[in-house]
């Protein structure tokens, strides 16, 4: 792994006799909430929200049964199974891969995924020879329709900051070690589009269905960060 | 704005605070703030963006805060900046005495319509592209204070048009309810060599969504 400056830096303060390097990092960008407090002990972001809450239904800016169904919305219909089934499509339908590739937002349309944050969706294939990784390096760009909305550690300053300067330095941390004649491509969703990676399809899965197929898709292998591990054999096979 | 937003190739943050998976909201309030951003923004009343004021926090706090607290700074701003609310209505959590309750609120329905009604910043009007597919092109040197989906890493450096997208909307106007000024946008690809110099895997490259008001021939 390639030495970061905090490796320097530790063992500069090593050598000078410290115990104890400070990790500015830990306290960025992440908040442990769940370690921090029970439930029955609310926090004060709970509190102003709360408070903001009561003040726009008295206001009436908003609906309390709207909220609710926009919170169901995120938790229950939108998120990165589908993705997977889009993937798998394209993994046993050769015309609508063609599609996915030539127009992402058309050919998603037709699982009847659309919706914000996916007005403009490019589908970018990982190959033997290039592998795609996706970022949002201002913000938290991301395709909703297919993948729910994004997970902390791809909102947090660790990988925005590091996915275009080092890409592969970031897909070694979170286990993938990539070949030095494979072409990393790393979009940063700066504007308007958003970016879904198509995996390769796993060895050993052409006598999986589709559906079979969708089961292994990773909402990881479709942001660019994984790789798809192939199923294991069975064992009475 | 060249804040501790546009962070891209900073290399001082620490390691990937990874999960292999979690919940979509980490605690009930994420939810609520999420859905009433959404709701509100659904009004249609809002007269600034999600981005500049998120983009206004100072770093020290942008950092410290997690995603949804940057959201509630953001919608508590942009609701104030819309005369929706008023800043000692936030803090009270009280309607101010005399403020008339607004019939603007979305039923369940409108509001995950709105949700799902594809936000139309792509425009279909003929406006002439500045630079074609295949084009060298350099990012320009701005520094705006204002809110910019130009990162500081790629001004000054120069790619090719990889595609033009079309026409869409001006993020760096329209942010501000100061005007569309549609124009097209293309994909422009720099060489990992290019921006990162020796460091940068010599095929390697990062590919960065550009408004022609970015760019410049070289």
């Amino acid at each position: 792994m390639t030495p970061t400056r905090r490796d320097f830096l530790g063992a500069a303060a090593g050598a000078a006799g410290a115990t104890a390097v400070p990790d500015p990092a830990r306290a960025s960008d992440h908040h442990d909430h769940e370690h921090d407090h029970h439930d029955d002990v609310p926090s004060d972001i709970a509190l102003r929200v709360k408070s903001l809450e009561s003040l726009l239904i008295e206001k009436g800016l908003v609906d309390r049964a709207a909220l609710d169904a926009l919170v169901d919305t995120y938790e229950h219909k939108v998120g990165p199974r589908n993705g997977a089934r889009v993937v798998a499509r394209a993994w046993v339908d050769p015309a609508y891969k063609e599609r996915l590739l030539a127009s992402g937002t058309a050919a998603i349309g037709e699982f009847g995924y659309s919706g914000n944050q996916g007005a403009d969706i490019r589908v970018v294939e990982n190959t033997d020879k290039v592998h795609n990784l996706v970022v949002c390096t201002l913000c938290s760009c991301y395709p909703w329709p297919v993948l729910g909305l994004p997970p902390v550690w791809y909102k947090s300053a660790p990988y925005r900051s590091r996915a275009v300067i080092d890409p592969r330095g970031v897909l070694r941390e979170l286990g993938t070690d990539l070949p030095a004649d494979v072409e990393v491509r790393v979009w940063d969703s700066t504007a308007e589009q958003r970016y879904l990676v198509l995996p390769e399809r796993p060895a050993g899965t052409l006598h999986l269905g589709e559906e079979a197929l969708a089961a292994l898709v990773t909402r990881d292998a479709m942001i660019g960060v994984a790789k798809i591990v192939p199923p294991q054999k069975e064992a009475h096979a | 704005m060249n804040g501790i937003h546009d962070m891209g190739g900073m290399q001082d943050m620490g390691a990937i605070a990874y999960a292999k998976s979690e919940p979509v909201f980490h605690e009930a309030w994420e939810g609520r703030l999420y859905s009433m951003s959404y709701a509100v923004q659904g009004t249609g009343k809002l007269r600034l963006g999600l981005r500049p004021p998120m983009e206004a926090i100072p770093p020290g706090e942008y950092l410290r805060m997690s995603y949804y607290e940057r959201w509630l700074t953001s919608i508590t701003e942009r609701m104030i900046a819309s005369d929706m609310v008023t800043r000692a209505e936030i803090e009270s959590g009280r309607p101010e005495t005399g403020s008339v309750k607004a019939t603007l609120a979305l039923s369940p329905a409108q509001a995950v319509a709105a949700l799902f009604k594809i936000p139309a910043t792509r425009r279909d009007l003929s406006v002439p592209a500045r630079f074609q597919v295949g084009q060298s092109v350099r990012a320009r040197n701005i520094n705006p204070i204002t809110h910019t989906r130009s990162p500081r890493y790629a001004r000054g450096k120069t790619g090719s048009i990889e595609r033009d997208h079309g026409v869409f909307v001006f993020s760096d106007t329209s942010a501000y309810s100061q005007g569309e000024n549609p124009q097209h946008l293309y994909s422009v690809r720099f060489s990992a060599r290019e921006l990162w110099g020796e460091q940068g895997a010599p095929h390697d490259a990062v590919y960065l969504d550009m408004f022609d008001d970015y760019l410049e021939p070289v």
